[in-house]
């Protein structure tokens, strides 16, 4: 579907993620997302999995192709976040993952929809 | 700066380079670790693991340097931020959803949206900051932990 690429976590295939939450910037990652869910990011630092580590989150799905460093993957192995990567760009990436059945880990900021999409 | 005593109850000291980019978030990381194992639910270690987070992310960003001591009291966690900086001249500004001064380097690493200070108090219990300019930072974060 994505054509992803597992980097870190072969063992970890089997997880089951229901949400998601996409961003490149990390302040949001941190104000809004929510633990257990899949991180989709073209940001490929450190600090995008020191992020989804603090939060509990689940795996990261690196888009855009962006490269990855020794030390992120490193970094990844250490803290046991998967690494997934493909080269379709952000909104493909969420497309397709919505459409598999994924949604947003919160839906509005505001909190005034529920989470859950009645399909 | 604070009158209250936590000494006996310091779990971890952690000194912070400013401007000091690469392995920023370690802190948050190793305060997440080290509170692991010690009873504390999963998601008060979450909230302590953003509040470091975004304290650490600040001081690197700011300040010339800093300090992050965590407190592991029976009741509470506590979170303190030193640093020696610029300070912040209008706290109520800083606090303000989306107010930033955060520069290029600062945003290609992923930060700078203005959301970290709030989401420092919105993870808090207690939350304190106080600061002067010219020599820097103080900020407190208390979570409970049972309630
Ligand atoms: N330790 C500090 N020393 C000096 N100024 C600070 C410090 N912490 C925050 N500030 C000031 O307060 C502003 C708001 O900080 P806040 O953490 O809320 O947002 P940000 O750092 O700009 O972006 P984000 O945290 O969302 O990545 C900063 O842009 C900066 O001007
Ligand atoms: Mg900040």
């Amino acid at each position: 579907m994505l054509n992803a690429r597992v980097i870190v976590g072969e063992d970890k295939l089997d997880i089951e993620i229901t949400t998601a939450f996409g961003a490149d910037l990390m302040s949001d990652v941190l104000s809004f997302a929510r633990s257990g869910c899949l991180l989709i990011t073209g940001l490929s630092n450190p600090q995008a999995v020191r992020t989804a580590y603090a939060l509990d989150i689940s795996a990261i799905l690196v888009c855009r192709g962006k490269s990855l460093t020794d030390k992120f993957i490193e970094i990844a192995r250490e803290l046991g976040i998967p690494i997934l990567w493909t080269r379709f760009i952000m909104f493909e990436s969420c497309g397709r993952l919505f459409q598999e059945g994924l949604t947003g880990c919160i839906r509005k900021t505001d909190g005034t929809e529920e989470k859950t999409i009645v399909r | 700066m604070s009158g209250d005593d936590f000494s006996e109850s310091l779990e971890g000291i952690y000194h912070i380079q400013g401007r000091d980019f690469v392995d920023a978030g370690i802190v948050s990381s190793e305060v997440k670790k080290s509170l692991q194992g010690k009873g504390i639910s999963e998601s008060i270690i979450r909230r302590i693991a953003v509040i470091t987070f975004e304290a650490e992310i600040n001081i690197i960003s700011y300040a010339e340097q800093g300090t992050i001591q965590l407190f592991i009291e029976p009741d509470a966690v506590i979170i303190e931020a030193n640093d020696a900086g610029p300070g912040i001249a209008d706290i109520d500004l800083a606090l303000q959803e989306g107010y930033s001064t955060a520069d290029d380097s600062i945003r290609e690493l992923g930060f700078g949206a203005g959301m970290g200070l709030c989401n420092i108090k919105k993870f808090s219990d207690i939350f304190e900051l106080t600061s002067l300019v010219g020599q820097g930072t103080y900020l407190r974060s208390i979570v409970k932990l049972n309630g």
